[in-house]
């Protein structure tokens, strides 16, 4: 027997011993950008209360995006769930995604957090404000993103690489809010006052700050969670010394962004998919799913935990976040020519 | 019938191609389609998004890879080719835990060394904190090396990757005839003139096996660069893909990569020329090692315990510690099915990707015309193409594969087969296969390359037929380089990260997958247990390996 033949029989009975997908009526399957830590808790949950079975894969959206595109029709996939409102729209414009007409996610989700089709709703809130560091900044120095690219911050703000997909949404909402011009001057502005070249992630930008390297950083808030919520003393000791600072509430609002889900075109088992939807946005599930993350619950009705409490009220941007999606590239390219790397 | 197969025949000799030749090249085309899928994309075009990446962007993606490269190589080197003779061809205390224990760094991802030095040297880490709070300096008052650089990343990657150049290379000298090197000796030369003039250049094809392998792996590497902040083309990739949303010219991207690779081996081709490096004389005896006196056995020390420390004792430490004191997650019940996915996956790539070297290499050596050694070349190129790159290059055809069938067999027989391959292991494996070919096919190609054709020829003479010199001859010269190349891939598969989370079935993690999860999340503690598995599960083979080097000497030596 050549190595060939054996090879093909090994391939074989490997593909005997990959785990089977039977589709029974039971199931749900999951495309998740979400990391199981933060998601298979309240999917335990749902099949405990329905005893319909999950079974997940977890990975980057846009790889996982890929999967579902080239598995065309025949994809296991029900559900893709994301971390941010850009790829979902990307995945409505690819066509793997279908409308779903619930009045339980309409009800529950606020209109600028789901596709106006029911392509794809948001599931939490993900809040990006301004953090800055106690007793060395005046609060009233602060106003909104766009100020922050006034000269007098030079040196004096930490934020992470435009690779990020936090800080293209970013710039997308705001070339939606001032068009792309004036967000370009912003751009080049804002990076003459960067205190370092970009680097890390947002908890190091809180780190960073903290240890007086700059007085300002742009950060997720669930990443302040974390830190205050850490068992690490000097991530405690970095994070306590941050405040959160909700800009533009003069104007459209502090920029938002959502982890959220779709319903894939190619769904074999769509109405437990639907059936997850309602129950990840029913109200003992927001409260649970937004506090485990550090985020803020998508349902209005539902009150965040008492850190995010603290932090207090603010006005979120109305945007409708498919917008995003629609300029995510222009973002890029516009952060490329500012030199923000 | 039989003139059929005359005609067959014919039709063979006239490609220069028999049945094994064949073989080879389907194979090695299968293995390629990924790869070719990227080339392809050279043809479509892409828009003016080209215009825009060479007016911003493209000339850092280019400087910072060469610079990166450039940095690794002469990491690589310096520590792994140093190694390497200090420990086979000297004696010094710890030389026989040294032998094995450099090979440690190898178990520890790019990734995750990246943070740990973070952790430990940045501005806010434990060591600058300390700094300034003794001096009362603070921030701008001083200068320290900043380790999210280009320098940094080119350090971390060398200190993971030199364990390539050390274990190929170390093999070589303790491959090479003793008669050589005794020759040398008794000219005069002393340890420095017979490595410079002697041993190095003998072991050159091993060392540039190592090099290359390394070299590939820092083109790929994706995770240290991003959390650095250095533009590299991997980064490009992802920017241009997922940012831009244009998967064309992110293609293209990753074909310039692939013309880069190109380069680089058609540049060692020339300077090799047709230089040879078979010995004349497979007479070995036991090897006398170099004796030092005592500075340069300190020195000897200091080198050894320095990339060790560096390269694994100071990152596992900090992981351990990490682990021990803040992180939240620890092990449970799912570790033990973590491991052994892992395990199984590694277990079975490293072996598939072993038997497939053999077969390629063999091929090569006794058919080989130049479109076999041009489809096992390309074949082998999935190393250095960022690993999420090649995973999608096999979702597609997989994909597409499974789909054609399915709609076939449903206007057949109007029953559905769905997806038959994709999602499942054999994807994977097949991923994994295409990914790191290279390092399984480099390793034994070093090792043939060391067996002279004038023993097939000797052999052949005394009528031995091809499988029986293969396995009378060659297997046991080659124990070495094939162990080598199981070890080499099966620690890679463990930490293989971007096809796996792509490409594996539902509900099926591993301890590379939890790692990721957890570092990707900014909680580098909490990953610690996964990362430390790694660690642990890489070692035994690594010790088990290092043990069979030495030995196989011994055999040869007996």
């Amino acid at each position: 027997m050549s190595i060939s033949t054996k090879l093909v029989y090994l391939l074989l009975a490997l593909s005997f011993m990959a785990p089977s997908l039977a589709m029974g009526d039971g199931e749900v399957n999951l495309y998740s950008a979400r990391k199981e830590k933060l998601i298979k808790p309240l999917l335990d949950r749902f099949t405990q209360k329905t005893g319909i079975t999950v079974n997940l894969v977890t990975g980057k959206a846009d790889a996982l995006l890929q999967r579902l595109q080239s598995e065309g029709r025949n994809s296991p996939a029900d559900l893709l769930i994301t971390t941010d409102a850009g790829r979902l729209h990307r995945a409505k414009l690819a066509g793997v995604t279908q409308a779903v007409d619930s009045s339980v996610m309409n009800d529950a989700v606020p209109a600028s957090f789901r596709d106006p089709q029911g392509h794809w709703y948001g599931l939490s809130l993900r809040a990006r404000p301004i953090l800055y560091v106690k007793d060395k900044v005046d609060p009233s120095r602060l106003s909104s993103y766009e100020a922050l690219a006034d000269p007098a911050w030079k040196g004096n703000i930490c934020i992470r690489s435009s690779n990020n997909i936090y800080n293209q949404s970013l710039v997308a909402s705001m070339i939606a809010a001032n068009g792309v011009d004036a967000t370009q001057k912003w751009a080049e502005g804002l990076v003459k006052n960067f205190a370092r070249p970009p680097k890390g992630g947002d908890r190091d930008q809180i780190k960073a700050a903290a240890a007086g390297l700059c007085d300002v950083a742009i950060a997720n808030t669930y990443y302040l969670a974390g830190m205050l919520t850490s068992k690490d003393a000097a991530q405690r000791q970095a994070a306590e010394k941050m405040v959160v600072f909700w800009p533009n509430q003069a104007g459209r609002g502090a920029h938002f962004n959502i982890s959220g889900a779709a319903v894939t075109v190619a769904a074999k088992n769509r109405e437990n998919a639907i059936q997850l939807l309602e129950f990840l946005v029913s109200e003992s599930s927001q409260a649970w799913y937004a506090e485990a993350n550090g985020e803020y619950p998508v349902r209005q009705d539902v009150a965040p935990g008492a850190l995010l409490r603290s932090w207090g009220e603010f006005k979120m941007d109305t945007l409708n976040l498919g917008q995003l999606g629609e300029l995510n590239p222009e973002a890029v390219r516009l952060m490329d020519r500012a030199g923000w790397k | 019938m039989q003139t059929r197969v005359a005609q067959m025949r014919g039709m063979l000799k006239l490609t220069g191609l028999n049945a094994w030749g064949i073989g080879v090249l389907s194979i090695a085309l299968l293995l390629a389609i990924p790869v070719l899928l990227v080339l392809s994309f050279l043809f479509e075009p892409a828009g003016e998004v080209w215009q825009h990446l060479v007016d911003t962007v493209l000339q850092d993606y280019v400087t910072n890879s060469l610079l990166l490269m450039l940095g690794v190589a002469i990491g690589v080197l310096v520590l792994g080719v140093s190694t390497a003779w200090l420990t086979s061809m000297c004696d010094f205390p710890g030389r026989a835990v040294f032998e094995w224990a450099l090979l440690l760094p190898m178990a520890i991802p790019a990734y995750i060394i990246a943070y740990t030095y973070t952790g430990l040297f940045d501005f806010a880490g434990p060591v600058q904190s300390l700094l300034r709070e003794w001096t009362g300096w603070s921030y701008g008052d001083y200068w320290f090396p900043e380790i999210r650089s280009l320098e940094g990343a080119a350090l971390m990657l060398s200190l993971v990757l030199y364990p390539y150049v050390y274990l190929l290379t170390r093999a070589a000298f303790l491959g090479q005839s003793i008669c050589v090197l005794d020759v040398s000796r008794t000219l005069g030369n002393g340890p420095w003139r017979t490595f410079f003039s002697v041993a190095l250049p003998l072991a050159r094809p091993a060392i540039v096996a190592g090099l290359s392998l390394a070299l590939m792996e820092t083109l790929a590497d994706y995770g240290t660069v991003q959390y650095f902040g250095v533009s590299t083309f991997t980064t490009g990739i992802f920017r241009t893909w997922f940012g831009l949303n244009n998967a064309a010219a992110a293609a293209q991207l990753s074909a310039l990569l692939l013309l880069f690779v190109f380069a680089l081996i058609i540049i060692e081709k020339g300077s090799r020329r047709h230089a040879r490096y078979h010995h004349t004389s497979q007479r070995h005896q036991a090897l006398t090692r170099f004796q030092l006196n005592w500075r340069q056995a300190t020195m000897a020390f200091l080198i050894c315990a320095g990339a060790l420390f560096f390269g694994f004792l100071l990152p596992a430490g900090q992981l351990f510690w990490w682990a021990l004191t803040t992180a939240e997650e620890s092990f449970d019940g799912r570790f033990l099915s973590l491991i052994s996915h892992s395990l199984l996956l590694a277990g079975g790539a490293s072996l598939l990707a072993l038997l497939l070297a053999l077969f390629l290499s063999y091929g090569k050596r006794l058919h080989g015309n130049w479109l076999v050694k041009l489809a096992v070349r390309v074949a082998g190129m999935g190393y250095a193409i960022p690993g999420t790159v090649i995973a999608v290059g096999v979702v597609i055809p997989f994909a597409a594969f499974d789909n054609a069938l399915d709609a076939w067999m449903r206007e057949q027989f109007g029953w559905s087969t769905g997806l038959l391959l994709s999602g499942t292991l054999v994807a994977l494996l097949f991923a994994y296969l295409v990914r790191f070919l290279a390092v399984s096919l480099q390793t034994v190609e070093a090792g043939l390359g060391k067996i002279r054709p004038t023993m097939d020829e000797v052999a052949r003479s005394l009528g031995g037929r091809s499988g029986e010199i293969v396995r009378r001859v060659h297997i046991p010269m080659l124990k070495g380089s094939l162990m080598t190349a199981l070890l080499l891939v099966f620690v890679d598969v463990l930490k293989e990260l971007p096809a796996t989370l792509i490409l594996r079935p539902f509900n099926y993690n591993t301890l590379a997958v939890r790692a990721y999860e957890l570092a990707s999340d900014e909680r580098l503690a909490d990953a610690s247990y996964a990362a430390l598995t790694i660690v642990l599960v890489g070692i035994l083979p690594v010790m088990l390996l290092s043990r069979s080097i030495t030995r196989s000497r011994h055999a040869e030596t007996a």
